[in-house]
C-alpha cells in the first residue's frame, strides 16, 4: 500500500494493429498527493492522452495498474471525470439537462431530488454559466461549452479530475480566462487534478508539479518539475517574475533540448508522411 | 435609411411609433415570399396544366383534358364522404382505408426495423450474421411478396399490410444500425464515465444519438409504403384507392383514374412532410446528423 491518492505503477501499453504492434508507453511511475494539480506535458503523440485514458479506465494498460484512494482501477466511473478537449455534451440535451445528466446518475443516492437541483445550479454558478441553463451546446461558444464540461465534470464530486488538453480548441483570450477560472476553483475545492498539455504557459502558471514526458515509441517520465510559486497567481506578476521565467525556461529546455525531435531534411523527403514530418519540423 | 427604420421597429414592437412601420414591414415580407415562393410553382403548374388542355383536347385524343377530368368527376371531387355500401365509398373512405393498412403495417415495420437496427448497429456478431440477408431480401420487390403472404395469410388484408410491412422495414433497418454505429466515441466514453446501464444507455444516449439516421429511414420507409400500398391493393381489392384506380380502369373511368392520381399524390407528399415534421421536433438541436 502506498501513501498516495493516485498511482501509476509501472505502465506498459502496447497497441497492436494487425501484425504491427507499436510499443506506446514504457513503464510510467507517477505518484500524486490528494489536492496536487498534475500537468502532463510532451510532444505530440508521445503518449500523454494513452496515460490519461488509462487512469481514466477507459483503456487498460498492457501491464502495470493505477490505484486511486486505495482501489484499482479496471473500468471508467465518476470517481475520475474526464474533461474532454471537444467538450462532449450531449447536443440534444440543454446546458442543465448535461450536467444533470451526470448528476442525477451519480449522486441519485446520496442527494435528494430537490438537492440535486441546487447542486446543479450551483456547479454552473461556478463556471459562471447560470445565464445559458435552457440552451443547446449548438447554442453557446466554445469556451462555454468548455465551462459546461468543467461543472459536469465537478458536479460528480471526482476524486480526481481528468482533463484533456482542456483549452487546446479555444482561442488564446478565452483560454486564459478560463485558465483564471479553473485556479479559483481549485483554490476554493482543491480537487486532484491530472492535466494533460501542451501549453508550457499554462503549465506552469496552473500547476504544483509538471510531468514531462520523452518523446514516443516506448514514452515515458523524463522529469518532474516542481513549480514552488506562491498562490493565488497572477499571470500578469508573474510575467515578470525570474521564478516563474526560470521553470519556464526549464520545460521549454527539456522539450526543445533533450527532447528535440531530430530527423535530417532527406529523411523527411524519404518518408511518406509528409503531413506529420512538416508538423515536426514545425515544433523543432 | 427607411429600412433601417423598419427593421429596428420589427424588433422592438413595443415602440407605438414603430409599430405601423413593422406592420408594413410584415405586409411587404408576406407579398414578397408570395411572389418569391407561391408564383413560381402556380405558373409552371398552370403551363403543364395548359399544354395538357391544347394536347388533349383534338377529337383524336385518347385522354381527357383537365377541364373534362374536372367535370367528370365532380361528384366525387364535392362527395368525399358518400357511402352507397360495398366498394362504392367516396375518395375519402377509399384513402383512408389505404392509409389505415400503411398505418398498421409502418408501424410494425418501424417497430421492428428500429429493433433489429439496433441490433446489427450494437453486435458485430448479428451484422455478420443478418446483414447480407438484409441485402438480398431487401431487393425482392415489394409485390413479389404478395402472393406468399397471400399463401400465408389465406386474407387479403393482413397479407397487405404484410407487404407494406416488408417494404418499409430495409431502409428503417439499414438506417437505424449506420446511426448507431456512428454515435461517436465521446458519447460512449460519456457513458461509460458515468456507468450508464443498458436501459439508460439506449434511451439517454443512443436513440438521441441515431435519431437523425433513424428518421431518414423512416422518411424513405413511409415513402416506400404508399408507393406499395397502391399496387398491393389492385391487386388484392376491397376498399382503398389502389383497387379504385384498378375499378376505374376496368370501367373505363380515366377522369376518375386521373382524380386518384393527384390524391395519391398529395397523400403521398403529406406523409412524407409528417415525417420529416416529426424528425426535426425530435431531433431538434442534434447537430451529429443533420
Amino acid at each position: 500500500m502506498s501513501a498516495h491518492y493516485l498511482t501509476i505503477e509501472n505502465i506498459d501499453m502496447t497497441f497492436n494493429s494487425g501484425k504491427v504492434a507499436s510499443h506506446v508507453l514504457d513503464k510510467v511511475n507517477l505518484r500524486v498527493d490528494k489536492g496536487e494539480y498534475i500537468s502532463i506535458i510532451g510532444h505530440s503523440g508521445c503518449g500523454k492522452s494513452t496515460v490519461l485514458n488509462i487512469v481514466a479506465g477507459l483503456i487498460s494498460p498492457t501491464s502495470g495498474g493505477v490505484i486511486l484512494d486505495g482501489s484499482e482501477v479496471s473500468k471508467p466511473g465518476p470517481d475520475r471525470a474526464l474533461v474532454f478537449q471537444n467538450h462532449s455534451l450531449l447536443p440534444w440535451l440543454t446546458v442543465y439537462e448535461n450536467v444533470a445528466l451526470a448528476v442525477n446518475k451519480t449522486l441519485r443516492k446520496t442527494m435528494k431530488a430537490s438537492e440535486r437541483h441546487d447542486w446543479i445550479l450551483h456547479n454552473l454558478a461556478m463556471v459562471n454559466m447560470t445565464h445559458a441553463l435552457d440552451k443547446r451546446p449548438a447554442e453557446i461558444s466554445g469556451g462555454m461549452k468548455q465551462r459546461v464540461g468543467i461543472a459536469r465534470a465537478l458536479a460528480m464530486q471526482p476524486k480526481v479530475l481528468l482533463l484533456d488538453e482542456p483549452f487546446g480548441a479555444l482561442d488564446a483570450l478565452t483560454r486564459a480566462h478560463l485558465q483564471d477560472e479553473v485556479m479559483r476553483i481549485q483554490a476554493e475545492l482543491h480537487n486532484t487534478v491530472l492535466m494533460i498539455t501542451h501549453d508550457v504557459d499554462e503549465a506552469v502558471l496552473l500547476s504544483d508539479r509538471i510531468v514531462m514526458m520523452t518523446n514516443g515509441p516506448s514514452a515515458t517520465i523524463g522529469e518532474v518539475l516542481s513549480i514552488d510559486l506562491p498562490r493565488p497567481r497572477d499571470r500578469i506578476a508573474l510575467a515578470d517574475d525570474p521564478r516563474y521565467n526560470h521553470y519556464r525556461q526549464e520545460v521549454l529546455r527539456f522539450l526543445y533540448e533533450k527532447q528535440r525531435k531530430l530527423e535530417n531534411l532527406s529523411e523527411h523527403r524519404a518518408k511518406k508522411d509528409e503531413g506529420t514530418a512538416s508538423e515536426k519540423a514545425r515544433a523543432s | 435609411m427607411s429600412t433601417s427604420t423598419l427593421t429596428s421597429g420589427l424588433r422592438f414592437p413595443g415602440h407605438s411609433l414603430m409599430h405601423a412601420a413593422g406592420r408594413a414591414e410584415a405586409a411587404t415580407r408576406t407579398l414578397r415570399f408570395a411572389l418569391d415562393r407561391v408564383l413560381p410553382p402556380v405558373l409552371i403548374t398552370a403551363v403543364l396544366l395548359g399544354i395538357w388542355e391544347l394536347l388533349c383536347s383534338g377529337d383524336g385524343a385518347v385522354l381527357p383534358p383537365p377541364t373534362q377530368v374536372v367535370s367528370d368527376t365532380w361528384e366525387l371531387i364535392v362527395n368525399p364522404f358518400y357511402d352507397y355500401g360495398g366498394n362504392d365509398v367516396g375518395m375519402a373512405w377509399q384513402i383512408l382505408a389505404s392509409l389505415e393498412r400503411v398505418a398498421y403495417g409502418y408501424v410494425l415495420a418501424v417497430i421492428a426495423g428500429v429493433s433489429l437496427g439496433v441490433l446489427v448497429g450494437q453486435s458485430t456478431w448479428a451484422m455478420r450474421g443478418l446483414d447480407p440477408l438484409f441485402q438480398v431480401l431487401r431487393t425482392v420487390p415489394p409485390l413479389a411478396w404478395l402472393p406468399i403472404s397471400l399463401a400465408g395469410f389465406q386474407d387479403s388484408n393482413p397479407s397487405a399490410i404484410f407487404v407494406i410491412f416488408i417494404t418499409a422495414i430495409w431502409p428503417i433497418i439499414i438506417n437505424t444500425s449506420v446511426g448507431i454505429r456512428n454515435i461517436p466515441e465521446d458519447y460512449r466514453n460519456v457513458a461509460r464515465v458515468l456507468r450508464l446501464n443498458g436501459a439508460e444507455y439506449f434511451h439517454r444516449i443512443m436513440l438521441p444519438a441515431a435519431a437523425p439516421y433513424i428518421f431518414s429511414g423512416l422518411r424513405i420507409g413511409v415513402g416506400l409504403s404508399w408507393l406499395a400500398i397502391v399496387a398491393a391493393e389492385m391487386l388484392i381489392g376491397g376498399v382503398g384507392i389502389g383497387f379504385f384506380i384498378w375499378d376505374a380502369w376496368n370501367a373505363s373511368l380515366i377522369s376518375d383514374i386521373i382524380l386518384a392520381l393527384v390524391y395519391v399524390g398529395i397523400v403521398g407528399f403529406m406523409l412524407d412532410r409528417l415525417v420529416v415534421f416529426i424528425g426535426n421536433r425530435v431531433t431538434r438541436g442534434n447537430e451529429a446528423g443533420s
